[in-house]
């Protein structure tokens, strides 16, 4: 018996080294990309840093005096009279909407987009070409123009609003438009060929005899679906929601058209600060904590597609 | 074959939901825009209400300076644009996929595709302070900044498609007239150039159509007299719509819409001289 033990303690010893070893491995072979985003985002950011760092000139551009000003500005407001600090939340509520939406947008884009991607993909080839064209058109034409579009179906006199006094539903304009509502589902619609296209490109080389042993073994459909095909479609699906989330989270025209005044993001909130406001230290301070929330997902993204490449040896 | 769908006429690929799922899609996708065209050929004023087929918005369109002077500037921006940027993209995929691997080939490929991994917001900002700069040490000022902007995130996006190509391509053929005794520059320009063609045409078409829609960057970047149309477009929604904008936007989607179309027939054509 405890001879036993002991080869146990061993072999578990053992596999623990070669885990180890496998994940350093792993690590090893990611450093390179994750170095390489590192250095390539920083290297033309690396002025926008020290822009940050720097107190605004009177009429845009920057004195050059060091000051954090910049970021407490982010967290506190100064009052006119005392000079006094006191936290405010205001921009951390456009960080948190902007986060949220793009959260948002994502799963709603992957929710919509995932079975539109596996129709795609079953469908014979001549049909095939026709509806992925479909899809391409879209993530080709001008974003601006598409929003304009949105705007023209939920603003008070839009489709929306006017077919449904018609049928007597409502008999005032429901407010839909400068609304975060407005703004997810103009994110939505801008963003969803983003998020077909990858996992399409995943899906078309699924080897369908895999269903078919699945089918053979008593899978249910949404069993086939849930350990199949979409472990499958797994990077497909990671590429397709960091596209749909890094331009969500930077969005600008989407906030600019939709959300008013009223629905503001961070794009909108730089894009202020360096026209209106004048205070480009500030705006660069805000585009870099942008830059960090992408490169947070995108380290989200490394992570994610290591540990896929690890589960299928498990 | 035929036995994959035996049993009760039981379709394997089958998922229930998903086709409607996937109309649902289509619908979403395409039915603001039939919205806008469907008003920008309306007699009336409104957006929303019908009242008689016209052309009027087109022709006041057209007849308005302000959209002229904006689809000029576009024009010249996004010509010079597509040329600068696919002959830097056309470069940049010859090294990064006919030459051996060197150590800095991926750190090459990452970095032209930078411009696709952070947001543009983000660009537009660091390129703005960037020619603030130059502008302040060297004075110059005009055009050339937009069109310098606008070459640079076109890069990526030319270089996609002609490098796809000279993946697909077989390297026999340059061999063979390398083998002929055919100098490099030779079989450049009359085996490798002549095959790369449909790739380069479609980057070119790509780099066109996104320095033609681009508004970020070029909000940040254009100075006074330079504003293009998208950025025309921009201004009249938030002064209220009209069906000039409608107008104008139908037009816009109907050369992206041909653009696309070429390049799809290219990129279809393609497999077909492979099968």
């Amino acid at each position: 018996m405890p001879a036993t033990r002991s080869v146990n303690k061993q072999l578990s010893a053992a596999v623990v080294a070669a885990e180890k070893r496998l994940r350093h491995t792993r690590y090893g072979l990611l450093a390179p990309g994750i170095l390489t985003i590192f250095v390539i985002s920083i290297m033309p950011l690396s002025i926008v840093l020290v822009y940050s760092f720097l107190k605004p000139g009177d009429f845009g551009g920057v004195t050059w005096e060091f000051s954090t000003q910049a970021y407490l500005q982010l967290l506190f407001e100064e009052d006119i009279f005392d000079e006094t600090l006191s936290f405010t939340t205001d921009y951390l509520e456009i960080f948190f909407r902007s986060v949220s939406l793009g959260v948002f947008t994502t799963i709603a884009c992957l929710v919509v987009g995932f079975p539109t991607a596996y129709f795609i993909a079953t469908q014979p080839p001549s049909r095939r070409n026709a509806w992925l064209f479909l899809i391409t058109i879209p993530f080709w034409t001008n974003l601006l123009i598409r929003t304009y579009a949105m705007l023209l179906i939920l603003r008070d006199q839009g489709v929306i609003n006017l077919s449904l006094i018609k049928i007597g539903v409502i008999d005032r304009a429901l407010p839909l438009l400068y609304t975060d509502f407005a703004v997810g589902l103009g994110l939505v619609y801008a963003y969803l060929p983003f998020m077909v296209l990858p996992i399409f490109a995943s899906l078309e080389k699924l080897d369908f005899r895999l269903i078919e042993a699945g089918y053979d073994l008593y899978a249910t459909r949404f069993k086939v679906l849930k350990r199949i095909i979409i472990p499958l479609a797994k990077p497909g699906i990671a590429a397709g929601c960091i596209l749909v989330l890094i331009p969500s989270l930077g969005a600008f025209i989407t906030p600019a058209l939709l959300g008013g005044g009223k629905s503001l993001m961070i794009g909108n909130l730089i894009n202020l600060q360096f026209g209106q406001a004048r205070n480009w230290p500030f705006g660069s301070a805000i585009a870099l904590v942008l830059m960090v929330l992408v490169m947070l997902s995108l380290l989200a993204y490394l992570r994610y597609g290591a540990r896929k490449g690890g589960s299928s040896h498990g | 074959m035929a036995e994959t769908a035996s049993g009760k006429g039981m379709d394997l690929k089958y998922q229930p939901g998903f086709s409607q799922i996937a109309w649902f899609c289509i619908i979403v996708l395409y039915a603001p825009i039939a919205v806008l065209v469907l008003f920008s050929f309306n007699q009336n004023r409104s957006v929303t209400v019908w009242t008689e087929f016209s052309l009027d918005w087109y022709v006041k369109a057209a007849q308005n300076e302000g959209i002229q002077h904006a689809a000029w500037i576009s024009l010249e921006v996004a010509f010079i644009a597509m040329v600068g940027s696919t002959i830097l993209a056309t470069m940049a995929a010859l090294v990064t996929t006919r030459t051996p691997p060197y150590r800095g080939l991926n750190l090459a490929v990452a970095v032209i595709n930078q411009p696709l991994m952070v947001p543009e917001v983000v660009t537009a900002v660091a390129t703005l302070i960037f020619f603030a700069i130059i502008k302040k040490i060297t004075g110059v000022t005009g055009i050339g900044y937009l069109i310098a902007a606008h070459t640079a995130f076109c890069v990526p996006f030319a270089y996609m498609p002609i490098r796809a190509r000279l993946e697909d391509m077989d390297l026999s053929l340059e061999q063979a007239a390398a083998d002929l005794y055919a100098p490099p520059f030779q079989v450049f320009r009359r085996v490798t150039l002549p095959l790369m063609m449909p790739g380069i045409l479609a980057g070119a078409m790509l780099a066109f159509i996104v320095s033609l829609d681009d508004v970020i960057i070029t909000l940040f970047v254009a100075g006074p007299g330079e504003t293009t149309l998208p950025l025309y477009i921009l201004g009249q929604i938030r002064r209220g719509v009209t069906p000039e904008i409608n107008a104008v936007s139908t037009v816009f989607l109907g050369i992206s819409v041909i653009l696309v179309t070429l390049i799809f027939l290219f990129g279809t054509d393609k497999n077909k001289g492979k099968q």
